[in-house]
């Protein structure tokens, strides 16, 4: 600390001396320019190292305790903060992962109640265990009346959907006219009536059969019935969906 | 030796030479060695600004550059080495490196005064 000295507090006592020593040893100025020569490349080389030392993140086997230490606390509150946002990443992927699992399972849902209303409404065709009834009619002595308490028989006795005389039967079907010119739906059907229902074969075919029921009534008419129970029928026939012309739906309540 | 005799030629030429020493030769350094090699690097900075000062005021002595470069280096390294002793060693540190900033800062405001006249 001895230049900064020499050039503010105590400058007077060289210049003298110094043009002096100049003249008595002329051989100490290459000598002098040397040691300077050598300090600085001393300098330069304690600069590069210690440039690479910064860089190479070497230094820290020689560093000191409480800078570990102050080192170890920040990487430690790094590692907090980048765990933390893990967290809530996986938290997210979760939330999302079963938001895809819920919509899909709301689609299939959905699915399943449009496919159950559909069977409903006729319009789509249905298979499954059930019976077949035939009312073959000669003499034009079955009138809608028996037709119609056959289909609510059948409904009664727990009939998922059916059709007869190739037409489906939905909510808002009618079985009108005479007998031997029946009407359903508007739909014209001539005789032998075949009914197609499906739900239990066993409990439709004896709704079929208690006394006083369809078949009594088709037997008085004078016509025959033939009631065949089987664990496969098809209904086919579909009927357009009956479009809601002035009801909507309401707004759920606990929304 | 006024030093406009010699050149800026040998301290640049010198520093130069070390530089690329450093960097080709590329050397660890020693554990014991690290918390002092920045120290001596800063105080051996303000000898060198020092001797840049009074080559512009023309009064540089190369004895006394060459004594105050090892002395500044030298107490520099002892004072934070004894303040590693002592348990206060980043601090001590930090108080070296304060004070051979002002300086540095000091010198360098002369010589600035010195080439830009301002």
């Amino acid at each position: 600390m001895a230049t900064d000295d020499a050039t503010t507090t105590d400058p007077g006592p060289h210049p003298e001396p110094e043009q002096a020593r100049e003249k008595a040893a002329p051989t100490r100025s290459w000598f002098a320019g040397l040691l300077i020569a050598v300090l600085c490349a001393l300098l330069g080389f304690a600069l590069a190292v210690q440039l690479r030392t910064v860089d190479s993140d070497q230094g820290l086997a020689g560093a000191r305790e409480e800078d570990l230490a102050r080192i170890l606390a920040d990487l430690q509150s790094r590692q907090d903060r980048l765990r933390s946002e893990i967290n809530e990443q996986q938290d997210l992927l979760e939330q999302l992962g079963s938001g895809e699992d819920s919509a899909a399972a709301a689609v299939e849902e959905a699915r399943r109640q449009a496919e159950a209303l559909a069977i409903l409404n006729g319009t789509i065709a249905a298979e499954g265990p059930g019976l077949t009834i035939t009312i073959s009619d000669p003499d034009s002595t079955v009138d809608s009346a028996i037709l119609l308490d056959a289909v609510q028989e059948l409904r009664g006795a727990g009939a998922e959907t059916m059709q007869v005389a190739g037409v489906r039967v939905g909510v808002s079907t009618a079985l009108v006219g005479e007998a031997g010119d029946i009407r359903i739906d508007g739909i014209a059907v001539e005789a032998p009536y075949v009914i197609v229902a499906i739900g239990d074969g066993q409990t439709l075919s004896t709704a079929m059969q208690i006394p006083g029921g369809v078949e009594d009534k088709v037997l008085q008419a004078g016509a025959s019935i033939d009631i065949v129970p089987a664990d496969q029928v098809v209904v086919d026939a579909l009927r357009p969906l009956d479009e809601p012309e002035y009801a909507e739906p309401a707004p759920d309540p606990d929304d | 030796m006024r030093g406009l005799r010699t050149g800026p030629l040998i301290p640049i030429l010198g520093l130069l030479v070390g530089i690329s020493a450093g960097i080709l030769l590329d050397p660890s350094v020693p554990t014991e060695l690290q918390p002092y090699l920045p120290i001596a690097v800063v105080a051996a900075l303000d000898a060198v600004f020092g001797g840049i000062r009074a080559r512009l005021d023309n009064i540089f002595d190369a004895k006394v550059f060459v004594v105050s470069f090892i002395s500044n280096v030298v107490i520099a390294a002892l004072i934070v080495f004894l303040g590693d002793q002592l348990g206060v060693g980043a601090q001590l540190s930090t108080a070296v490196i304060v004070v051979l900033g002002i300086r540095i800062f000091g010198n360098a405001a002369a010589i600035r005064r010195h080439v830009f006249r301002a």
